[in-house]
């Protein structure tokens, strides 16, 4: 310790991680307490510097902090008990991992000596974290506990981001040592992404070779932009400006370029827009920005984009090639090499002739024509794509933040809401994480108190995390839940629709609750939608309701979520709704599919 | 690219060769167990495995990887080493040319008078070491390239039944090393 001089006075362990917290800039912690963390909430008793906030539940805990991490850009902090409370959260460890979403997450662990004894509420914490994890920690020494927290959030923000487990026994929580103040230059530089962010310059201008040549292209934009931070996506847009070029962007990536960019052609992938989709198969130069080639985005590899340049940018080197093979790989951050590409095409007064690509434009507009996203209105029954078109309407005008579950309302929610900025678009997208968007609201609410927060759920996903609500309500987070109720898990049942000839097995729900009455039991208000002229007022005192408030829309039972790619097809198969037939190699090779 | 996705993979093409990767790693709890499970966790074979500290003042410990896969499996795998915090440099040896690899193995063998002369003959061709002989029970000592072990072992198993333990290779890059 180097800094003995400096803090002369002994903290206790729980001190030392308070303050560490403190110097970190953290304002709130989502968690639960239990017996291995007695300490450390016996610290925060009686303190006003932080926030806690207690969950219901330790998977609540961690999607809460997620939530308030994308949706503020800052490091999301989870405090939980050992044994179970570390079980609960591996699953929000994992989303957060795959979507690269900085978190820490606190956990108890039974004293020292007990370790490897099978104790009351022991578990191996960092060998079942350590795949799901960035890194993790066990100390076993109060005199580094200070060391490790600051190196911990250098590692969760650093490079591609990601959560970082730190377990620490009750034992150091009570014992005394000393603390050091944070000092990033303290940590060795291989510990932390050694980002080689200066590309040279002959890379850059081969770059501006292929966008000067191409008829074709188009840009494909991922969540990195958003990480990358927000000055990433002004860059983005500048470098999309400049070109002229079509953009699609990936589930993660809605919001870097505004939804009403006429170059904007909205998602791709299996869900994506049909235009995005054709231009990515058609293109002859494919720029992707901060996105991993992902399996629900590329289809079916073999047919993926067959006649394009590809130039990606990413500061994760283990994404490049790893599923497609690219031809100008790039690593490092985004928003870092855009700017350099920008500084360089300006410099050297590049132009790009818009009339070389007048005719992808043209060919562009013909796709657009076929309005993939249309579907038959009902004066009777709701239908979910219209409930989610009726709350961008009448949401647009706010600063709104929206978080989904998972499954069809996700997808109608991805298409139908039209994101104009980055961090008001959270959603679980390479786990899947039905439960994820209810306390995602959460934690965004409490970062964002002033701004209107909405949970798009479905019925069968809100249950998987519904104990939150008595986390909202005893915080006071007026965050709205728009369930889209059609009793189905839908997606589920579309699969088995489309896949299973309508063998609907186990995707049925009977005996839901009364959302409405289940809300009012809560003490938060509920609302509930059947009939189309009943939704506008439903969404307005949705809106206008300063508390928490459920709005259960009774939606078409079996409205499918449409257009698809289905599993096993490529981008240009894709299918506009249901008497469109995959073919049939395809859809034998799609069903052992994800 | 590699068959990772769920999707078929279009074109691998590059043969399936054998690797040495040598890692170096800081010694910490675990870090044996980050490495070892990136390989169980997405999928990677691990051949044979080596590990010692190599720097006590540092605490640095090298990691001796056999591994086989075509060109991007094992660029994907060095690529994911590389994600492990602990991890300072990975190194495919293989693929670097110039190194030096060597492998310690002990075998035992029960020999009786008659065969006795014969495996001390084929010990003395290949240079293996006697380090005990107890009742015409001989253990022997032989380093070397994995291929020499391979034939040495094939050579006096002839004879009779053996006992083996070996190391897996170790190997060092005769370059000087550069940062990853």
């Amino acid at each position: 310790m180097s800094n003995k001089k400096e803090s002369s006075k002994k903290l206790k362990g729980s001190e030392i991680v308070l303050k560490a917290l403190q110097d970190q800039g953290v304002d709130v912690v989502f968690g639960y307490p239990g017996g291995a963390v007695l300490p450390i909430y016996d610290t925060f008793f009686g303190q006003n510097s932080i926030r806690h906030v207690l969950v219901r539940q330790e998977a609540g805990a961690i999607h809460a902090a997620e939530g308030y991490a994308r949706s503020s850009g800052k490091v999301g902090v989870v405090l939980v008990t050992s044994g179970p409370g570390a079980t609960n959260v591996v699953t929000g460890l994992t989303d957060a991992l795959m979507d690269s979403i900085p978190i820490i997450c606190l956990t108890g662990q039974v004293p020292s000596h007990l370790i490897g004894s099978d104790a009351f509420q022991e578990c191996d914490t960092t060998g079942i974290t350590r795949p799901c994890t960035k890194h993790n920690y066990l100390v076993k020494d109060v005199n580094k506990l200070s060391e490790v927290i600051h190196e911990a959030f250098e590692i969760a923000k650093n490079g591609r981001p990601g959560p970082v487990v730190i377990d620490i026994p009750k034992d150091i929580q009570f014992a005394e040592g000393s603390y050091s103040s944070p000092d990033p230059s303290k940590i060795k530089p291989h510990r932390l992404y050694s980002n080689k962010n200066k590309i040279d310059e002959s890379k850059i201008d081969q770059i501006i070779n292929e966008i000067i040549s191409s008829k074709k292209p188009i840009f494909y934009i991922g969540g990195g932009c958003i990480n990358s931070g927000k000055k990433a996506s002004e860059l983005v847009r500048e470098f999309v400006d400049l070109t002229g070029f079509p953009v699609t962007m990936t589930l993660m990536g809605l919001g870097v370029i505004p939804a009403g960019n006429t170059q904007s052609l909205g998602m791709l992938g299996m869900h994506g827009m049909y235009e995005a989709n054709m231009a990515m198969y058609d293109c002859d130069l494919m720029i992707n920005l901060g996105a991993r080639f992902d399996d629900r985005v590329t289809g079916r590899l073999d047919s993926f984009s067959p006649n394009s340049k590809k130039i990606h940018i990413d500061i994760d080197k283990s994404s490049i090639n790893k599923n497609v093979d690219v031809d100008i790989p790039i690593v490092g951050d985004v928003g870092n090499i855009v700017e350099q590409i920008l500084k360089i095409w300006k410099e050297k007064k590049y132009k790009k002739n818009k009339e070389d690509i007048s005719n992808w434009w043209k060919k562009i507009e013909e796709w657009k024509k076929i309005d993939c996203l249309n579907y038959q209105q009902s004066d009777e029954i709701i239908k979910p794509q219209f409930a989610i078109e009726r709350l961008y309407e009448l949401t647009k005008n706010q600063d709104t933040i929206i978080t989904t579950e998972v499954g069809q309302h996700q997808m109608w929610a991805a298409q139908f809401y039209k994101f104009e900025k980055p961090n008001k678009w959270l959603t679980s997208g390479g786990l899947g994480t039905m439960g994820y968007g209810f306390p995602a609201a959460i934690g965004a609410q409490v970062a964002n108190p002033n701004s209107l927060v909405i949970d798009i759920a479905g019925e069968s996903s809100i249950l998987m995390n519904i104990q939150e609500l008595s986390t909202a309500v005893q915080s006071r987070l007026p965050v709205k839940i728009f369930i889209l109720n059609n009793e189905y898990m839908g997606m589920v049942r579309q699969w088995q629709e489309l896949l299973h000839n309508g063998r609907y097995s186990e995707s049925y729900m009977d005996s839901l609750p009364d959302f409405v009455e289940l809300a009012k039991s809560f003490n938060a208000v509920g609302l509930r939608a059947s009939k189309p002229n009943e939704l506008d007022d439903v969404i307005k005192e949705m809106i206008n309701t300063n508390k928490t408030v459920i709005a259960d829309i009774v939606v078409d039972k079996e409205e499918n979520c449409f257009p698809m790619i289905q599993s096993g097809s490529a981008h240009n198969e894709m299918v506009l709704n249901k008497d469109q037939k995959q073919d049939k190699k395809s859809a034998e090779k799609g069903r052992v599919l994800v | 690219m590699n068959n990772k996705s769920v999707y078929d993979s279009p074109n691998v093409t590059d043969k399936i060769e054998k690797h040495i990767l040598t890692i170096l790693v800081d010694n910490e709890p675990g870090v044996l167990a980050r490495v070892v499970g990136m390989f169980s966790g997405r999928g990677y074979n691990i051949e044979s495995l080596n590990v010692a500290e190599v720097s006590m003042n540092e605490h640095l410990s090298r990691v001796t990887i056999v591994t086989e896969g075509n060109k991007e499996i094992i660029n994907q795998i060095r690529s994911q080493l590389m994600r492990i915090v602990p991890v300072h440099t990975v190194m495919d040896l293989t693929e670097q040319g110039d190194s030096v690899e060597a492998e310690v193995a002990l075998i035992k063998i029960d020999a009786s008078d008659e065969n006795k002369k014969e495996v001390f003959r084929i010990c003395d061709i290949y240079r293996a070491r006697k380090i005990e002989n107890e009742n015409n029970t001989l253990i022997f000592e032989i380093a070397g390239t994995s291929e020499r072990i391979d034939s040495f072992i094939k050579d006096i198993s002839k004879i009779n039944k053996i006992d083996i333990v070996r190391s897996g290779p170790v190997a060092l890059s005769s370059k000087i090393e550069e940062e990853e």
